[in-house]
């Protein structure tokens, strides 16, 4: 801790922190790029000279939110997002850490990509930027990369990012080495020989001629994945978990021991397959939105904690990619801006406590990947989130600070929003319309 | 030892084949070294040749490339004064099956006295030598055992250590696909060391811990209070991505360097099989450390162990002879 850095102290302030079950009202204290102190009782007889004061005026103060699936585009792709453009979306959403996946061009597989990563989000300044490595060299499925190097450089977890690795023996080993390192392999289940149509298959794909992707895609690898993850004693994270069946089958898998983690996103809660409708590209999205079934199955293991964590998936695309005919329209949702906003509504609806929701958002989020965030505790970075858990407001897609406006979202009503975002004891969000905060 | 050309006494060691440590006990193998210590001796004069195979014919037979184990071989089969023919085959470019049998038929037709067979199929050996009427040494099977590997080495460290009770082995590296590992394994919890493996996961056989080892993943812990350090080789094509992502992570997590070693004791032996992959799984100066290092003396050791074994193996061949002469 910097006994010499500036100290700020938020005031009146609701603190919720999800891995010490604290929700009370008080003050936090910020010394230099730390967290010095909070609690209900701190700063009772006023604030000491020297201290900066910020009046939280009774809205929450919460960890960061960590964001562990976002794709950066950069390199690579940056006419559709950048390490910057995202970093201030995020900042606004209230994301203090996201870990990007590895899928950029190049392909994060080595140690110089990991680099470059850690030197632009230092460059820029904004957000902290962990990035996964690939998994297999190029995302190619056949050779695995340099697991230990590049973890010992701060690759946060093991991907190929949107693509699963189909050969099962490429996994089982890839699994068996990362034991090793105890790094995390996530993947997003999607058994590729059946996952080719362009939407949930059902009724809806059946009326509008679209090949559709079975649930079986998801729920065949990932019962295959556990498999090999109780073979190797690896540990396994799967991403956008979208179905009933597979919900069940982690559960039985959990209960089984199997080092088993899971995430999804807030379109898999919120919305269902009808969010297509009349071929809206914008609702394209891998693996693809579901039945009302699956969509509330989905929304109470978010509650029970089946599903660990909520992540944004944020999937930035140009106008190019989505203004196709809905097979040809590339895959994707933004969603670093409303992850706070959409997932409140979980909370609003009575599915579960704001606490609970928090703690898909920072605490699990954060273990898995084994980061210093995702808490309040003196001596731990100060990233921290002030929301407004009522407000409501309508999600416009134009004036997200992504470069990308791909989002199905545009006009859905919320309530919800981050006011002031800090990282480590800096203030890189404050949103316009609130005067106290 | 001169008197052993005359009249060569049973010792105790009663098999027909070598094809194995596993299933051996102590005193078996205790036979074998301490006629090997002997062996030691005869191979430092400058009068080396011996008496004990006169007449007998050995064949070499290597279905799988090898320099050094098989120059091993033939010079302990020619100090022991036998006739020596080297056949090798490769494997690859003939079938399998039925012509390792014909092969095997066609050779005990023309009466050897000890094949001496490396074959790249586990279990190949046994087979072939359930078809012949000679004495069968395995000069290593696939990732099966290579008796003869594991018997130099504890010859080695015998000389150096005094006894292999109590000692803590580390074997490390590519333990799934070695034989050199599977029959150090055996012969060193047999004669009461104890035996740690260390190695990626992806290396390392499952359910390696049933043979009596303790298995890690990490050298520095794997290492920690070792009295020997075997290092194995690690095959080039197994460096690519498959089971390890590069030579370079091998050699930064698994290569032994000083730095690791300093978690073994001070005085730990080096030990390894050979041929060596300088920067891959050792350190090239470590290597060539002299107090360190006795990987030339598992070389001399080697041919030592192979003589013995031999001779132990052609005893009952002798007494059948003699007995039929009787008859």
């Amino acid at each position: 801790m910097s006994a010499t850095g500036s100290r700020t102290a938020y005031l009146g302030a609701r603190l919720l922190d999800p891995a010490s079950g604290l929700d009370a009202p008080g003050a936090l204290l910020t010394e230099g790029t730390r967290i010095a102190d909070l609690g209900p009782r701190l700063f009772a007889d006023g604030v000491p000279e020297g201290i900066e004061a910020v009046d939280c005026a009774g809205r929450c103060l919460a960890p960061g939110l960590v964001d562990m699936r976002v794709q950066l585009r950069e390199p690579g792709e940056e006419h559709k997002e950048t390490i910057q453009t995202a970093g201030r979306a995020a900042a606004a959403g209230g994301v203090t850490s996201v870990a990007a996946l590895p899928n950029t061009d190049p392909v994060v597989d080595d140690v110089a990509g990991v680099e470059f990563v850690a030197r632009r989000a230092r460059d820029v300044k904004l957000v902290k930027v962990y990035t996964y490595g690939a998994l297999t060299r190029r995302l190619e499925g056949a050779q695995m990369t340099e697991l230990g190097l590049l973890s010992s450089y701060g690759a946060v977890g093991f991907t190929d990012g949107v693509k699963p690795v189909a050969n099962a023996q490429v996994l089982r080993r890839a699994l068996s080495y990362a034991s090793a390192f105890d790094v995390v392999i996530a993947q997003q289940p999607q058994e590729p020989t059946l996952a080719t149509g362009s939407m949930n298959a059902g009724e809806l794909a059946t009326r509008l001629g679209l090949s559709g992707i079975p649930v079986m895609a998801e729920v065949i690898m990932l019962e295959r994945d556990l498999r090999l993850a109780e073979l190797t004693g690896g540990r396994y994270h799967a991403a956008n978990i979208s179905t009933e069946e597979s919900i069940k089958v982690i559960r039985a898998a959990k209960a089984r021991g199997i080092r088993v983690t899971c995430d999804t996103a807030p379109h898999y809660f919120i919305l269902n397959e009808t969010a297509v409708g009349d071929y809206r590209t914008f609702a394209k999205v891998l693996p693809p939105l579901r039945s009302e079934a699956d969509r509330q199955a989905v929304a109470e293991a978010v509650a029970d904690g089946t599903i660990d964590a909520i992540a944004s998936d944020h999937s930035p695309h140009d106008q190019d990619s989505k203004r196709l005919p809905f097979v040809g329209a590339d895959f994707g949702i933004v969603g670093l801006e409303t992850l706070l906003p959409l997932a409140l509504e979980l909370n609003h609806k009575g599915s579960l406590s704001l606490l609970d929701l928090l703690d898909r958002l920072t605490r699990a989020p954060s273990e898995i990947l084994g980061l210093e965030a995702g808490c309040l505790k003196a001596g731990q970075p100060a990233d921290l989130v002030i929301f407004d858990a009522e407000r409501p407001w309508r999600i416009d897609p134009e004036a997200f600070r992504s470069k990308s406006k791909n989002s199905p979202f545009e006009d859905h009503p919320v309530q919800g929003k981050a006011l002031r975002t800090v990282v480590d004891g800096r203030t890189i969000f404050e949103a316009e319309t609130d005067g106290g905060v | 030892m001169s008197a052993r050309s005359e009249s060569r006494e049973s010792l105790g060691f009663q098999h027909r084949h070598l094809l194995g440590i596993e299933g051996l006990s102590v005193a078996e193998i205790d036979v074998l070294l301490d006629l090997a210590d002997g062996y030691v001796e005869v191979n430092r004069r400058a009068d080396k040749k011996q008496d004990v195979l006169g007449g007998r014919t050995v064949i070499n037979l290597f279905f799988e490339s090898s320099t050094r184990t098989r120059t091993s071989f033939e010079l302990a089969a020619k100090r022991l004064g036998a006739d020596v023919i080297n056949m090798s085959i490769a494997w690859s470019s003939i079938k399998k099956g039925e012509t390792l049998i014909d092969t095997a038929m066609t050779l005990n037709a023309m009466h050897p006295d000890v094949l001496i067979v490396r074959h790249p199929d586990s279990g190949a050996v046994k087979l072939l030598s359930e078809k012949v009427n000679c004495a069968v040494i395995n000069a290593g099977d696939g990732s099966h055992e290579h008796p003869t590997q594991a018997l130099l080495d504890a010859l080695t460290i015998r000389r150096r250590r005094g006894a292999l009770k109590g000692l803590l082995v580390a074997i490390c590296g590519d333990v799934l696909h070695s034989r050199v590992a599977r029959s150090n394994i055996y012969l060193l919890t047999t004669l009461g060391a104890r035996v740690r493996v260390i190695a990626p996961p992806t290396l390392l056989p499952s359910k390696i811990e049933r043979l009596g080892v303790e298995a890690f993943f990490d050298m520095r812990k794997g290492l920690e209070d070792c009295d020997i350090v075997m290092m194995l080789r690690l095959q080039t094509e197994r460096m690519q991505g498959s089971y390890v992502p590069s030579v370079r992570e091998y050699f930064r997590f698994f290569g032994l360097d000083h730095d690791k070693l300093k978690a073994a004791k001070p005085d730990a032996l080096i030990m390894h099989p050979g041929p060596m992959n300088r920067g891959v799984e050792i350190d090239s100066e470590l290597a060539d450390d002299l107090d360190r290092s006795v990987i030339r003396e598992q070389v001399e050791m080697g041919v030592a162990v192979r003589m013995a074994c031999l001779d132990a193996l052609t005893r009952p061949l002798q007494a059948a002879a003699e007995g039929e002469q009787t008859r």
